[in-house]
C-alpha cells in the first residue's frame, strides 16, 4: 500500500502524530515578547520574512519557518487617530519593519495626531494591560 | 472565473425588503424571506419555481439553512460563502456557474440585517485578533482610515476630495425616496462633523441601518419570457487579497484591480463601454480606490477624479445613484443592495434619478477592510449582443 502510515503515539486515550507542534506560533511570538524580543520569521527556502507568524509560509506552503529577532527600527507606513464615543483620542499605525514586515501598533511618547507616515520609529515592548500578554508599540527613533 | 459563459444567466427579479429601521423582533431571515417574495413577484416566478438558495449573514450562524427550513425548500441547491460584503457579487457568479451546470434553475441571493435594531456590536461580533487587537482600531472605519491616510500621503488626496463622495451620494439620495439620509450635506458638513478616525469623519462613513433584499437569477433563455427586461450577467471576477489591514500588501491598491480585469475579460468591455457604476461605498475611500482599480482614472487620481461634482447628478460619470451605503442603506453587508440598483437602472425604472440609455452597469463589491473584492458586470440584451 502506498498509504503513508503516520507514527503515532497513545496519550489520553487520544492518537496523536509524533510531529505535533509543541507550541503554537503565537506561543513563540508571545515568549519572544515576554523577553522583550519582536520576533518573525523567514521562510529558508525563499528568503521572505513572515508576519503574523504561521506554521507554513504564504504561497509556497513551505514549513521552513525559522524565528528571527527584530532589531527593532521600522517606519511608520499607515497612521490614524482613533477617536472613542468616549476617552481621549489614541493613535492606531502601521509600521513597515527594516527587515521587511509590516505590522500593526501604535506610536507612544508623541501627540496622536503628531505620528507622520514616513516617522523613524524603534520598538518597546508593553507589558499588556492586566491579564494580556506584552505586546510591541513604537516611540520615534530620534527620542532614544 | 473562466469557465462562466458570458450572458448565460441573467438577473429576472430584484427587490428591497423593508428598510432603515424595520419592525421590533423582526430577524435577519424574515428580512430574506420579504425580500425573496418581493423578488419573485417582482418577476412573476413563485417561490416553488427556485431550486438554488444564496445567502450570507453575520447574525446567522448557518444562515441558507435556516433560510431552507424558513421557505420550506428541502431540495434547494445551497451556498452561504460569507467574505463580508461582497459575498452576493460573489453569489452571483457561484448561481451562474450552477444555473449552467444545470445543478438549479431558479436561484435567489438573499440577506437581511437588523444591525441597527439590535446594535451592531450585536450584529456582527468582532473575532480577536492577536496582533491587532490590543491597539485597539475601530474596525472597520480605522482600516479604511488607515488606507486615506496612504492615499493624502502618496497621491496628495485631500479631506475635501474624500467629502465629495459623501456629498455626490447625498445627492443622488435626495432622489431616491428609499434613501435614509435625504437633508442636504455639503463638503463643510462633512469637514466639520467629529472624526471617527482620521482623517475619516463621521460623514466619511457609511450609514448604520436594517435592509436586505433579495435577486432571482435564471438562465438567459428562460430570463427573455419573464415579465422585466433581463439584466444579463455578462462578466465576474473576484480578488481576496487579506483579511486584516495590516496583511493588505499595499493600502493604496485593491483586489479590484484583479477582479475588475477578469470581470471586464469575460464580458469583452472596459471602463469605457460602463453607463452606470454601483461601488462598494462602505466610506468615502473606496469609492476612489474603486474608480482607479477599476480602470475609470489613473491611480492615483481618484481625489481630482471625483472633484467639482464629476460624480453627484450631472457630474460626468454616474456613480452610486441610490446614494449608496452613505445616504441610502447600509445594513451591515450591502452587497446585494448595488444589485438591485444596477438591475432597475438596465431596466428604465429608477425615476428621477434614471441614467439615460443605461444599457451596462458595473456592480463592485468590497467585503472585510479593503479585503474581498468581487466584481460583476450586468447589460441589457443590447449590451449582451454588442
Amino acid at each position: 500500500m502506498l498509504t503513508p502510515r503516520l507514527p503515532a503515539v497513545a496519550g489520553r486515550g487520544q492518537t496523536i502524530r509524533m510531529d505535533r507542534l509543541e507550541a503554537s506560533p503565537l506561543a513563540v511570538y508571545t515568549q519572544h515578547l515576554e523577553r522583550g524580543e519582536l520576533a518573525y520569521q523567514v521562510s529558508r527556502s525563499t528568503g521572505t520574512p513572515v508576519f503574523y507568524p504561521r506554521v507554513a509560509a504564504p504561497r509556497t506552503g513551505a514549513a521552513d519557518l525559522e524565528w528571527r529577532i527584530s532589531a527593532g527600527l521600522g517606519t511608520v507606513y499607515a497612521t490614524t487617530v482613533v477617536h472613542p464615543r468616549e476617552g481621549t483620542p489614541y493613535n492606531v499605525a502601521l509600521i513597515d519593519m527594516d527587515e521587511g514586515f509590516r505590522l500593526m501598533s501604535r506610536v507612544e511618547d508623541i501627540a496622536p495626531s503628531a505620528v507622520r507616515i514616513g516617522t523613524r520609529v524603534r520598538v518597546r515592548i508593553h507589558p499588556g494591560d492586566g491579564k494580556e500578554p506584552p505586546y510591541p508599540v513604537f516611540t520615534p527613533a530620534e527620542a532614544n | 472565473m473562466d469557465g462562466l459563459v458570458r450572458g448565460s444567466a441573467a438577473i429576472v427579479g430584484a427587490a428591497e425588503s423593508d428598510l432603515g429601521a424595520v419592525a421590533a423582533s423582526m430577524t435577519p431571515i424574515d428580512l430574506m424571506a420579504q425580500g425573496i417574495v418581493r423578488a419573485l413577484d417582482d418577476c412573476g416566478l413563485a417561490l416553488a419555481d427556485v431550486d438554488g438558495l444564496f445567502c450570507a449573514s453575520t447574525q446567522s450562524r448557518f444562515s441558507v439553512m435556516a433560510l431552507a427550513e424558513y421557505l420550506g425548500l428541502p431540495d434547494a441547491y445551497t451556498d452561504s460563502t460569507i467574505v463580508g460584503g461582497s459575498s452576493f457579487e460573489i453569489h452571483v457568479a457561484h448561481a451562474m456557474a450552477a444555473i449552467q451546470l444545470g445543478l438549479c434553475h431558479v436561484a435567489v441571493v438573499a440577506y437581511g440585517s437588523t444591525q441597527r435594531t439590535v446594535g451592531r456590536a450585536q450584529a456582527s461580533q468582532r473575532e480577536a485578533n492577536a496582533y491587532e487587537t490590543p491597539f485597539r482600531p475601530f474596525l472597520p472605519a480605522s482600516a479604511y482610515a488607515l488606507a486615506a491616510s496612504r492615499h493624502m500621503h502618496q497621491f496628495g488626496t485631500t479631506r475635501e476630495q474624500l467629502a465629495e463622495v459623501a456629498v455626490a451620494a447625498r445627492g443622488w439620495a435626495r432622489m431616491n425616496p428609499a434613501a435614509w439620509d435625504r437633508r442636504p450635506l455639503s463638503v463643510e458638513d462633512v469637514l466639520a462633523s467629529p472624526f471617527v478616525s482620521e482623517p475619516l469623519t463621521v460623514r466619511d462613513c457609511c450609514l448604520v441601518t436594517d435592509g436586505g433584499g433579495a435577486i432571482v437569477l435564471t438562465s438567459a433563455e428562460r430570463a427573455r419570457h419573464l415579465r422585466h427586461k433581463p439584466a444579463f450577467v455578462l462578466g465576474c471576477g473576484q480578488s481576496i487579497t487579506h483579511a486584516n489591514i495590516s496583511s493588505m500588501p499595499d493600502l493604496t491598491v485593491t483586489g479590484a484591480v484583479r477582479s475588475g480585469q477578469a470581470a471586464y475579460r469575460m464580458a469583452c468591455m472596459g471602463p469605457p463601454d460602463i453607463d452606470v457604476l454601483a461601488l462598494y461605498d462602505a466610506f468615502t475611500i473606496n469609492v476612489i480606490l474603486f474608480l482607479e482599480d477599476l480602470g475609470f482614472c489613473p491611480k492615483g487620481e481618484g481625489g481630482r477624479f471625483v472633484a467639482g461634482g464629476a460624480i453627484a447628478p450631472g457630474g460626468r460619470l454616474a456613480v452610486n445613484t441610490n446614494g449608496g451605503g452613505l445616504s441610502y442603506c447600509h445594513p451591515g453587508m450591502y452587497g446585494l443592495l448595488i444589485l438591485i440598483e444596477a438591475v432597475r437602472q438596465l431596466r428604465g425604472s429608477c425615476g428621477e434619478r434614471q441614467v439615460a440609455g443605461a444599457e451596462t452597469a458595473i456592480v463592485h463589491g468590497n467585503g472585510g477592510v479593503l479585503s474581498a473584492q468581487a466584481t460583476v458586470i450586468l447589460g441589457t440584451e443590447a449590451a449582451l449582443a454588442s
